[in-house]
């Protein structure tokens, strides 16, 4: 058995990222939890925040929305809906789309659009905890 | 006999025929090269969610209390066909071949006394299809307005069926649409949406737990009702991309052909004209001979 774990990240669109990393820390549905090399197999849904790999000491942080982790004694793969790095997230540009989600939500017209508007608004505002923590 | 303005004109208007065949076969080659990149890059994702899915099937099938989708209705009366084509045409057979699979498809069930309903995706199939099947065909979507396939498009028309299968208004979901093998070879497929266990070709292989049992949080139920209508949008999204990418393969060949034969008819114009001219020359030199000699 190896002393590494091999996770895999896939979104829709692409492969985001596949190596063998130490740790990796997922918001679970039902809690955080961190997946180590021979974790127990599990599955689980994932709620959106972010995850964080650490490999040799350094860390990455993925903000990831919606999907499922899966562990296996092969490793972890988590599907992912959308998954951005946080480390190329502009804070700056963040909290100008945080405004302008406000501003729609506050200027929805009808029910649904504003239901979305809100949706939106909370993601990013998770978005940008996710970044100061 | 054409005159030589005549034939001077067939050139042209070829040659400007071949023009627009060029410029049209490099537009799909540059687009088929992104949309091979973004089948490929599509692929790990449902591979994966197909794993995962069989995966759970495993312990699910069994069960009395399993979800619909995945097992079906326990009936097999109405089935709806999803047909993916392309939206455009000049793509050689492609669109012929998709529509060809359906046809096939859509009467074997309905010589089993079936009910079939059938949602085009793409507007080339549903002109094939409704002189046999119009009075099926629910609707139509055409994703001309969009440029470039997101899983957004593909969610919307999992939705669809969705909100038809809990409605009740179908038992069995098929989907046809043409896997993109290479550029030379696209080949039309069928795919089994709902019950997403059936579309498992062979029981998915466990993986080895080593003797662990498997943990699910929350349960296999709850996951299962979230990963299932997911599944059926990714795989609506892996078959429009691998459509995208099979129709600009088409497309490039065929107009490499088109291209390939207006240089051919040019070539068989310029001669013909050449020899028009030629033989106009010597009749002309001919009768100056004769009258010089006449005097």
């Amino acid at each position: 058995m190896t002393d590494k774990l091999h996770f895999s990240l896939v979104s829709p669109e692409k492969e985001l990222f596949s190596g063998d990393v130490d740790s990796v820390t997922v918001p679970g549905s039902e809690g955080d939890f961190g997946v180590y090399p021979e974790h127990m197999p599990v599955m689980t849904t994932i709620r959106p925040g972010a995850i964080s790999v650490m490999n040799d000491d350094a860390e990455r942080r993925i903000y990831i929305i919606g999907g499922f982790a899966d562990v296996t004694q092969e490793g972890l793969t988590i599907l992912a809906e959308q998954a951005v790095e946080l480390a190329d997230l502009d804070p700056a540009k963040l909290a100008q789309d945080i405004t302008d989600a406000e501003e729609d939500a506050r200027d929805a017209k009808s029910d649904d659009k504003r239901e979305a508007a809100e949706e939106n608004l909370d993601t990013l505002r998770s978005m940008q905890d996710a970044m100061n923590a | 006999m054409a005159s030589l303005k005549e034939f001077r004109n067939r050139i042209d208007s070829v040659k400007s025929t071949q023009k627009i065949t060029k410029a049209m076969q490099m537009v799909a080659a540059a687009k088929l090269r992104r949309a091979q990149e973004s089948v490929e890059s599509a692929r790990p994702y449902a591979a994966r969610m197909g794993a995962v899915v069989g995966n759970l099937s495993h312990s699910m099938t069994d069960q009395p209390d399993a979800p619909q989708l995945l097992v079906g209705t326990g009936d097999d009366q109405t089935h709806l066909v999803l047909v993916a084509s392309a939206d455009r045409g000049l793509c050689g057979g492609f669109n012929g071949a998709i529509a060809r699979k359906a046809r096939e498809l859509i009467s074997d069930l309905i010589k089993q006394g079936k009910q079939v309903k059938i949602l085009c995706v793409g507007v080339k199939a549903h002109e094939q299809l409704r002189r046999m099947y119009g009075d099926q065909i629910i609707d139509v979507i055409s994703l001309r307005e969009h440029k470039h396939i997101d899983s957004n498009i593909a969610g919307s028309i999992a939705t669809r069926v969705l909100e038809m299968f809990e409605a009740g208004e179908f038992d069995v979901c098929t989907l046809v649409f043409s896997k993109f093998k290479n550029v030379m070879t696209q080949t039309p497929a069928t795919q089994t949406l709902i019950p997403a266990a059936g579309s498992l070709d062979e029981p998915a292989e466990l993986p080895d737990l080593g003797g662990a049992c498997y943990t699910y949080e929350p349960d296999e139920e709850e996951i299962l009702n979230v990963l299932l209508p997911r599944n059926l949008s990714t795989q609506i999204f892996q078959a429009l991309l691998e459509n995208v990418a099979g129709e600009m393969g088409s497309k490039m060949t065929a107009m490499d052909n088109a291209t390939r034969n207006a240089g051919e008819m040019i070539d068989k114009l310029t001669l013909q004209y050449n020899r028009k001219r030629q033989s106009m020359i010597t009749t002309e030199l001919i009768e100056i001979i004769a009258g010089a000699e006449a005097i």
